[in-house]
């Protein structure tokens, strides 16, 4: 019962992380038409500012501001310099032109924080396990990691749902032409749209820092399954990406925990231990295929309200 | 195309002259890391070329066709391991293999379009991997030693470096001459007008779905072919040939070489891991150059080398 | 009469809350040119998917020639004979005028699961595509890249595509648009050469190709039909008056 507990808050926590990922992404390809692969290299690049940041100042929150406050820099910069170039054109030329910039962050990195991977060690009054259920005890820093971002979850939500430039986001994800006949500066939103997705991933990056090790490429895999979330939800929609991405952070989770469990008590343990990693790592794929089977639009589509 | 003496097919002829003639120059100067290299490239090649027809020619853009290398390569390599070392037994699997996964895949794939197949192809692919990385057995994520060569009996001997590279070209140029026999028969006709407008050719009474899956099936087949011989020049294959980067690289060569041209793949392949290689002997960060460079042939060299070629043509 | 080669029996079909097409009944006779008119956004475009299949009715049913055929795909629809014209150019723009013809006549000529043999080398597609094109005048044209044709003879190649199909029945979404008077006066008079030989569905906005045309008129107003009936009757129908007034658009000359 308690690992139980313990597999779902951690299913969950990874889901609203990746929820983080997959709305910047679903956010700049409903609105600017643009598929980004590089916005796992912004994930990437959100942890290794952190590392960074906090070591120099010694401070975990003043370091997380500021890798924050850095990969949204990049994140413009990268728009402004060559990706508002790419607005127009062939799905398949985002595709490579993208790639290319993920071989250039990857030999970036590289470059400047070396091949060995980084750790972002947490400060003490985080590490402390907080009773969440009476004698059910969750580590502190994750419990955190799912306040932030469900906050930030319902902050986009206010913000997509409530405001004026929220409005023409939304104007934007099914109707591109209409934000032009409005008379809005195009760019500029353009450019805040893919700010804001960049911050988004960076906060994502920073904040599975701590828990994993900062290394080369650990935003590439984190990336695919994001994929897999906008087709389980719905290309264009936040609130498909939002329920997607809980699902299959708590189905990848405990799917890992209970799995060869439960095979085992069904084959024999030889054949379970020969299957379970496999079919574990398969499960959401697997999800995925039924999905588009069922409904290959996604379950929450964004043209469907 | 009534003009045959043109820039692209002066191009194609030169580049296969080239590759025909490679070992001989090998042989002389001495120099065997060159049809080392080669062969490699030469199997990619393959690879690009069986990723062109659906991209090129289908319009059905994948980016999960490194799988079909992988697929390919551990077919080889888990029958070998078993005991089962002929090649008469080991490439038919693979083939078969790389086809019954590419009808799944692409039965579910071909229920969407534009960048949703992008992202599950790349998913799939994604998916095959870690199955790869879960199968202890055979290496899990270290990967699986080839021991021994697939056996042709006496007709071939895999083992002979400039036979080998023989057979890697002529698989090669085997497949780019069944493209080009497809690409103009009936089927490639009607795979052709889908890219172009698949709306049009449902209501002139071509049942799309189908003609796009039997495409997608053939490029997935012939891909597990390069697979099959890439496990052969390596010794070994991993989980790391479907990386998803695999996938990447094969098809920045379709549209470097150029999409949709019958030799284009294969220009691409030799310019893609030519430079790759070239860039890595004058600096270890090779990919700080590479990948700006992509994002130039994007913005600025559309239709790739062979278009820039296309255009020299027309003055 | 006999059974009519296409029945529509209480069409429905609706895009959110507007109700696109509203219980449309439609006879055509074998034979027939029948006209459909109506202002723009009477649902004409949305009536045409539905017959040829790029749409799903919300309830009715479609026959042709007896058959229901209300959910078939549509590349079977266009193997029992049914073949459309696009209101907005739909060709293979890369392709040559000859191959898309060709291709339409390789869609009716056995399976295309051929693999080696030269398409194009296949005199029985070749001949067909040359005789639809020499139908509707562009035989001379047949080795120029679609992307290359003025907007006219793109239409006229729209013909000689559903033509190539050897339809029975023939549903044209306004043949006329965006052709200047000559071009115009030469699609009437090609189409008076075609209702001999084929059943024709016409939607069309210009009345005086209709009203020469047509043996039959139906008249939609916001998916529905008000009127079915010979010209001269529909020119008389007070309903049809007041349908195209209110919405400013008159019957008689229009462009």
């Amino acid at each position: 019962m308690l690992l139980v507990v313990e597999q779902f808050l951690n299913g969950l926590q990874f889901g609203l992380l990746l929820f983080l990922l997959a709305a910047g992404l679903t956010l700049v390809f409903g609105i600017m038409d643009l598929v980004n692969l590089a916005h796992g290299s912004l994930y990437m690049m959100g942890a290794y500012f952190a590392a960074t940041f906090v070591a120099w100042t010694s401070n975990f929150l003043l370091g997380a501001m500021l890798a924050l406050g850095a990969t949204l820099l990049l994140g413009i910069v990268l728009e402004f310099t060559t990706l508002r170039h790419l607005y127009g054109r062939d799905h398949l030329d985002h595709v490579l032109a993208t790639f290319g910039l993920i071989l250039f962050f990857n030999e970036a990195v590289r470059l400047i924080w070396g091949p060995a991977g980084l750790a972002l060690p947490l400060p003490a009054w985080l590490t402390v396990p907080v009773a969440i259920l009476p004698g059910i005890y969750y580590p502190a820093y994750r419990l955190a990691i799912i306040v932030v971002a469900l906050a930030v979850a319902l902050l986009l939500y206010l913000g997509v749902m409530r405001t004026r430039v929220g409005m023409l986001i939304r104007a934007g994800a099914s109707n591109r032409e209409m934000i032009g006949a409005l008379g809005i500066n195009i760019k500029l939103l353009y450019t805040l749209v893919f700010g804001l997705g960049a911050a988004l991933a960076g906060l994502a990056g920073l904040m599975q820092a701590p828990i994993l090790t900062v290394q080369i490429g650990m935003g590439e895999n984190i990336l695919i399954l994001a994929f897999v979330i906008i087709v389980i939800g719905g290309i264009g929609s936040i609130r498909g990406a939002f329920l997607a991405a809980i699902f299959v952070g708590i189905i990848d989770t405990m799917g890992r925990a209970f799995l060869p469990n439960l095979l085992r008590q069904m084959l024999s343990s030889a054949a379970a231990s020969t299957a379970a990693p496999a079919l574990s790592s398969m499960l959401i794929y697997l999800v995925m295929a039924i999905v588009l089977v069922v409904r290959p639009e996604g379950l929450f589509p964004a043209n469907r309200r | 195309m009534k003009d045959k003496l043109n820039a692209r097919n002066l191009v194609s002829a030169l580049l296969v002259a080239g590759l025909l003639l490679l070992p001989l120059y090998s042989q002389a100067s001495g120099n065997v890391f060159v049809l080392t290299l080669f062969t490699r490239i030469v199997i990619l090649a393959l690879a690009a070329a069986s990723l062109n027809l659906i991209m090129g020619y289908g319009g059905m853009m994948s980016f999960g066709h490194a799988a079909y290398l992988g697929i390919g390569g551990y077919a080889v390599g888990i029958l070998a391991q078993e005991g089962f070392g002929s090649g008469f037994l080991q490439f038919p699997v693979a083939l078969a293999a790389s086809a019954i996964y590419a009808l799944v895949i692409g039965a579910l794939s071909l229920r969407t379009r534009g960048v949703y197949f992008i992202m599950i192809t790349l998913a799939f692919a994604q998916m095959a991997y870690y199955v790869a990385s879960g199968l202890a057995r055979y290496g899990g994520d270290d990967g699986l030693t080839v021991y021994k060569r697939s056996d042709f009996g006496g007709l071939i001997n895999l083992s002979n470096r400039t036979q080998f590279y023989y057979l890697c070209l002529a698989c090669l140029l085997g497949v780019v001459f069944l493209i080009w026999r497809i690409v103009n028969s009936r089927f490639g006709m009607v795979v052709q007008g889908l890219r172009s407008n698949e709306q049009r050719m449902q209501a002139i009474g071509f049942p799309a779905k189908r003609y796009k899956l039997m495409c997608f099936v053939i490029s997935g087949t012939l891909c597990g072919l390069a697979g099959a011989l890439l496990a052969n020049n390596t010794d070994f294959v991993s989980p790391a040939v479907m990386y998803w980067t695999r996938s990447g690289d094969l098809m920045v060569m379709v549209i470097l070489g150029g999409m949709g041209v019958l030799f284009g793949p294969v220009v691409g392949a030799v310019a893609y891991l030519l430079l790759e290689e070239l860039l890595s002997q004058v600096t270890e960060y090779w990919a700080l150059i590479m990948g700006p460079l992509l994002l130039l042939v994007v913005l600025f060299a559309r239709g790739g080398i062979m278009g820039l070629l296309g255009r020299l043509n027309r003055g | 009469m006999a059974d009519p080669l296409l029945r529509v029996e209480n069409l429905v079909r609706r895009f959110g809350g507007i109700v696109a097409t509203d219980h449309v009944s439609l006879d055509v006779a074998q034979g027939e040119l029948h006209a459909i008119i109506g202002p723009n956004g009477a649902g004409k475009t949305t009536l045409i998917s539905q017959l040829t299949g790029h749409l799903t009715p919300d309830s009715g049913s479609i026959y042709l020639g007896g058959r229901d055929i209300s959910h078939l795909a549509a590349y079977r629809r266009s193997a029992l004979g049914l073949a459309r014209s696009f209101q907005i150019t739909s060709l293979l723009l890369d392709f040559t005028v000859a191959d898309n013809v060709a291709l339409a006549a390789q869609a009716h000529a056995g399976h295309s699961f051929s693999f080696w043999r030269n398409a194009r080398k296949e005199s029985g597609l070749r001949m067909a595509a040359q005789a639809a094109l020499e139908r509707v005048g562009l035989a001379h044209r047949a080795g120029v890249l679609v992307s290359r044709l003025s907007h006219g003879e793109q239409r006229e190649l729209e013909l000689a595509v559903a033509l190539a199909t050897k339809p029975q029945l023939l549903l044209l979404d306004e043949p006329m648009a965006g052709l200047g008077v000559t071009e115009s006066a030469r699609m009437v008079k090609l189409l008076q050469e075609l209702r001999k030989e084929v059943t024709i569905v016409l939607v069309e906005h210009d009345m005086n190709a209709v009203f020469a045309l047509a043996d039959r008129i139906s008249v939609l107003v916001y998916g529905r039909v008000i009127a079915s009936d010979v010209p001269s009757a529909i020119r008389q129908n007070e309903d049809v008056k007041r349908a195209y007034l209110g919405d400013q658009h008159v019957v008689t000359a229009h462009g």
